[in-house]
């Protein structure tokens, strides 16, 4: 994993855009949470293998940053990008990582599931 | 410190994440398999949701399943596990499965397998929902067992203020003749543990982390004896 380059970014995101594509969208701040900390609220979420399809999407934010991707019906959203896994080539897998290294969110788009 | 005899010849340990044995009984698997035992892992899941991805990061939520794939299998090399098994099942969605298809995983090994002992987590005291489902799931399996073709059942608990709730652990092991496996094991996950956070600037046989990591606690289930109480029966029996 790479820290965004987001011209990098917007150029992958611009490549998938009218495609049938799968996403993985996922925001966690872990099952531990509680258990360390009893004042944290546990709070996640994760959808795998939706299907969707975007008309126009951009990366914005000096970083971390933001992806927004409007689809036909509604929109996609995730704050908080930090990383890109540079070596898929295929896929763009986006990630957000705290100070500590633990994933906080994930955005990723595929052709194929994933 | 009491070490239960060591007369298991063939232990069934269940647990969700691939991690879980390391830190949990790792030292206690070292043990028995030094005395002769076979132990088979039954690991539900590839700890695939995990949210460490290594120190640098070396993984993604894509990549992360076969990277902890590995670091299981070389955690179960370090232990002596003869027989792991990875079931398969999706990280965090255990809670979520259909009951009748985790018991009759559960039941399918229990029958193959005949262990004298089964490994797992107490339902209800071990803060993550898999490992409470998962520990829910083989006291389902168990309970239905005839008493006399019952495992014995050692869970594992952690959360807070299970003391109060379940006493204190009845089967506690000393570890310590098996500290540098069971960090060993632990080290083997490294995406989830690093070695300086682990274990500083010390050695595995060094006094502190004997102290942190020698001693492994379980909980020796009680099952309802359904013959003296007729009227739970059609809870706990079938
Ligand atoms: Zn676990």
């Amino acid at each position: 994993m790479q820290l965004i380059q987001p011209q990098a970014i917007q150029t992958r995101i611009d490549d998938f855009v009218s495609e049938d594509l799968y996403i993985h969208l996922e925001l966690t701040n872990g099952a531990y949470a509680s258990h360390f900390d009893s004042s944290r609220a546990p709070g996640s979420v994760f959808i795998s293998n939706a299907e969707i399809r975007y008309t126009n999407g951009s990366i914005s934010g000096t970083g971390p940053y933001r992806v927004g991707l409007k689809t036909e019906k509604g929109w996609i959203y995730a704050e908080g990008l930090t990383h890109v896994d540079e070596q898929d080539n295929e896929r763009l897998i986006l990630a957000g990582h705290d100070s500590m290294g633990k994933l906080i969110v994930a955005l990723q788009l595929s052709r194929s599931p994933f | 410190m009491n070490n239960k005899s060591m007369d298991h010849a063939r232990i069934l340990v269940v647990l969700p994440h691939p991690d879980d044995e390391a830190y949990f009984v790792s030292g206690t698997l070292a043990m028995y398999i030094a005395a002769g035992a076979e132990v088979t892992y039954a690991c539900l899941t590839l700890g695939e949701m995990g949210r460490n991805m290594g120190v640098p990061l070396i993984a993604n939520r894509t990549t992360l399943p076969a990277i902890r794939q590995a670091e299981l299998e070389a955690s179960c090399k370090a232990i002596g596990i003869q027989d792991l098994r990875m079931l398969g099942f999706h990280d965090k969605m255990i809670e979520f499965e259909d009951p009748a298809l985790l018991d009759q995983r559960m039941e399918s090994l229990v029958k193959e397998l005949a262990p004298s002992l089964v490994i797992t987590f107490y339902p209800g005291y071990s803060v993550h929902p898999d490992h409470d489902a998962t520990g829910a799931a083989v006291i389902r399996t168990m309970a239905r067992l005839p008493a006399a073709e019952r495992p014995v059942v050692h869970s594992v608990a952690f959360s807070n203020g299970h003391q109060q709730r379940i006493g204190a652990a009845d089967a506690v092991i000393d570890v310590t003749p098996f500290i540098t496996v069971k960090i060993n094991s632990i080290l083997a996950h490294r995406t989830q543990f690093q070695e300086d956070k682990v274990l500083g600037s010390l050695k595995p046989t060094d006094a502190a982390i004997r102290s942190k990591y020698g001693t492994e606690r379980f909980w020796t289930y009680r099952f309802p004896e359904c013959k003296e109480q007729p009227e739970e029966a059609a809870l706990c029996c079938n």
